[in-house]
């Protein structure tokens, strides 16, 4: 009976439409077989709409039934007038639906552990923050929290490192530098829990993390997820405002050094791809800028978008190809044969100005002339059906594939130090 | 800087083009139970033309949304017509689909749904599909669906070869009285174009029946304060 309650309360939750104010939930006890086929032949009444939760079959048997709203006072008078003895278990069923969500609810937002955490719903800014604070304390010696600065309404910016050892090479990913762009950020979680159940149990990536830090920062951009989620699904910027405009926010992804202001940006600050004054003026941005010039020896720049099914490398801001084109093509080639075999997604590949759009100041172009060969961007699901409100039952799939993606290019950049 | 003959097919000028036939094709042949998405372009080429346009040939495979992506590909060629002109005006396209007529008949859902739909009393009216979660309830998605049709006039009118149109969401439906035994309703579509990463906001008055199909009647478009950018053309 609970089950089918809590059945109900989430495809209420998930279908908000139907209502179960004013139900009620009888248990009727039939004395004779004479009284049995009285319920059977109620139970055929289709008007009434009843839901037995446990048919007329026998006298010996209680009769549990479902009785909406439009239908209770027929209901009781077929039972008082043929005396037929019935309690009311449930006397509103709308009430007791919304006890058990307000139950659910409480629940999922407080998972004890990274065990409970719930990797297919679509979290908030709080709920991935706990979720970063628990894996830290729960892995101690392999994972810590780095606050690499701020954003621009103050809110703490989260690397994840996880390490075995000191003076390592290293790993770089980031999710949700672009807000709306929510699977990201989901698989980000993912991602951050694979690793410590694989690290000492897939040879692979034990291997890389014996001699590579991997750094993973979920969101990149706290300011515009917080607006994802109160006021504007939509946004992708940072929310500092513009002086001298009524817009707010810089693309973070046309703010960094490399071909800043050339075409593929825009200089109005009321544009998705404004560039901003300057580049790096972005807390968000800046903050990644001197971790990884302090660092030094990040080895592979991998930057999580969403959405169109592509994996890219440099260059969006010119059409001279990468000194190490080839090199990143064939590796991203099978980069996305690994992400395919799983669920047979397709993506397609190639550089950024060519396979997507002309894009000026964006993150890899700048990593890459840093020195960082092996930086990439993805795009992930879907090619445009539910664009940016992907399906929260397709998150853990993404993840899954894509990191199958991840997978290969950081056993890559293993297997060729530079 | 555009390139003349053949074309990498999966770079954006052949995708670009190809989502326009794909447009194209979901004006002709959507309904409530059929969009059609693209799946892969095998082979493109483009050339100036004369009058001062640009014209591309494509090859490619479409799928519909229903089956995924792994569903049945149906194999088209279009050729698409992007003018030069001062003003925007809206790519032409020549489009011919194999085994069209051969894919599954939605015909028995359509009636039921037109049935449900055109009686009197039915008012329609929702926002936000999907919702923030990516959430729809199955009552929904034939709307959805229609939703998505309509748009693609709009998206095929407004495309150019620097613009890449998608539907983000239908932030409202709200069905109308019926006129001439079709099915009137007025949507408001959040459109989200590629390479300008800007969200575009339509409002529609859109006509369907399984007879006619669908047919856009009004189109405005939607200033979003505060940011009133106005479409990429």
């Amino acid at each position: 009976m609970k089950g089918l309650l809590v059945l109900t309360a989430l495809c209420v939750a998930v279908f908000g439409k139907k209502t179960f104010e004013g139900n009620q939930v009888l248990q009727i006890t039939a004395k004779d077989e004479a009284q049995i086929s009285l319920l059977k032949e109620l139970s055929e009444q289709e008007h009434l709409e009843l839901d037995f939760w446990r048919e007329p079959i026998h006298e010996s048997l209680p009769v549990d039934v479902h009785v909406p709203f439009h239908s209770l006072q027929d209901v009781r008078a077929f039972l008082g007038n043929n005396q037929i003895q019935y309690d009311v278990m449930i006397m509103d069923v709308q009430v007791l639906l919304d006890d058990e969500e307000r139950e659910m609810v409480k629940y999922r937002s407080s998972p004890k552990s990274t065990d409970d955490f719930v990797y297919t719903a679509y979290h908030n800014l709080s709920e991935i923050n706990s979720f970063i604070n628990m894996l830290v304390a729960e892995n101690r010696k392999l994972v810590s929290k780095i606050v690499i600065g701020r954003s621009y309404k103050k809110r703490p910016l989260n690397v994840l490192k996880f390490s075995t050892g000191a003076n390592r090479p290293g790993i770089w990913i980031d999710t949700g530098i672009h807000s709306r762009e929510w699977v990201t950020q989901a698989s980000g979680t993912w991602f951050a829990k694979k690793i410590v159940k694989d690290y000492k149990r897939d040879p692979v990536l034990t291997d890389i993390l014996n001699n590579y830090d991997i750094f993973l920062e979920i969101v990149t951009n706290p300011d515009g997820f917080a607006f994802t989620h109160s006021k504007n699904r939509m946004w992708r910027k940072t929310r500092k405002p513009n002086p001298g405009s009524k817009c707010v926010g810089v693309d973070p992804n046309r703010n960094w050094d490399a071909g800043f202001g050339g075409a593929g940006s825009s200089g109005n600050p009321c544009s998705e791809t404004y560039r901003g004054p300057r580049a790096n003026s972005e807390s968000e941005v800046k903050a990644i800028v001197d971790f990884v010039k302090s660092h030094g020896k990040l080895k592979a720049y991998v930057s999580i978008h969403s959405y169109s099914q592509m994996l890219l490398y440099p260059y969006g801001y010119t059409h001279t190809p990468a000194k190490d084109d080839a090199e990143l093509n064939e590796l991203a080639e099978k980069a996305v044969s690994s992400l395919q075999s799983l669920y047979n997604t397709r993506y397609r590949y190639g550089s950024i100005i060519n396979t997507i759009y002309q894009a000026s100041g964006g993150t890899i172009d700048w990593t890459y002339n840093q020195g960082i060969k092996y930086s990439y961007t993805f795009e992930l699901r879907d090619t445009g059906t539910y664009g940016f409100l992907l399906p929260a039952d397709q998150i853990v799939p993404t993840a899954e594939e894509t990191w199958l993606a991840l997978m290969t290019i950081m056993k890559h950049t293993r297997k060729n130090p530079y | 800087m555009a390139s003349t003959g053949d074309l990498e097919p999966t770079h954006y000028p052949a995708r670009r083009a190809a989502q326009v036939a794909l447009h194209y094709l979901n004006t002709h042949h959507g309904s409530p139970f059929r969009v059609f998405g693209l799946q892969q372009v095998h082979k493109a080429s483009a050339e100036d033309v004369a009058a001062g346009g640009r014209k591309y040939k494509l090859d490619f495979s479409v799928t519909d949304w229903g089956s995924g992506s792994a569903g049945p590909a149906l194999r088209c060629s279009a050729d698409v017509l992007f003018p030069r002109t001062e003003r925007h005006s809206a790519p032409e396209v020549q489009l011919h689909c194999e085994a069209l007529h051969q894919i599954n008949s939605t015909a028995q859902e359509e009636d039921a749904f037109y049935q449900k739909y055109i009686s009197p009393d039915s008012t329609v009216s929702a926002r936000d599909i999907p919702d923030s979660f990516g959430n729809m309830s199955e009552e929904m998605q034939p709307f959805w669906r229609l939703a998505r049709v309509a748009a693609s006039f709009i998206m095929l009118r407004e495309s150019s070869e620097n613009t890449e149109f998608n539907m983000a969401k239908v932030a409202s439906v709200t069905q109308q009285e019926s006129s001439e035994e079709q099915l009137m309703l007025e949507f408001v579509v959040l459109l989200h174009d590629f390479p300008s990463q800007e969200i575009v906001q339509w409002k529609l008055l859109a006509s369907w029946s399984p007879d006619r199909g669908v047919r856009v009647l009004q189109t405005e478009w939607q200033p979003r304060c505060p940011h009133a950018t106005k479409p990429p053309n």
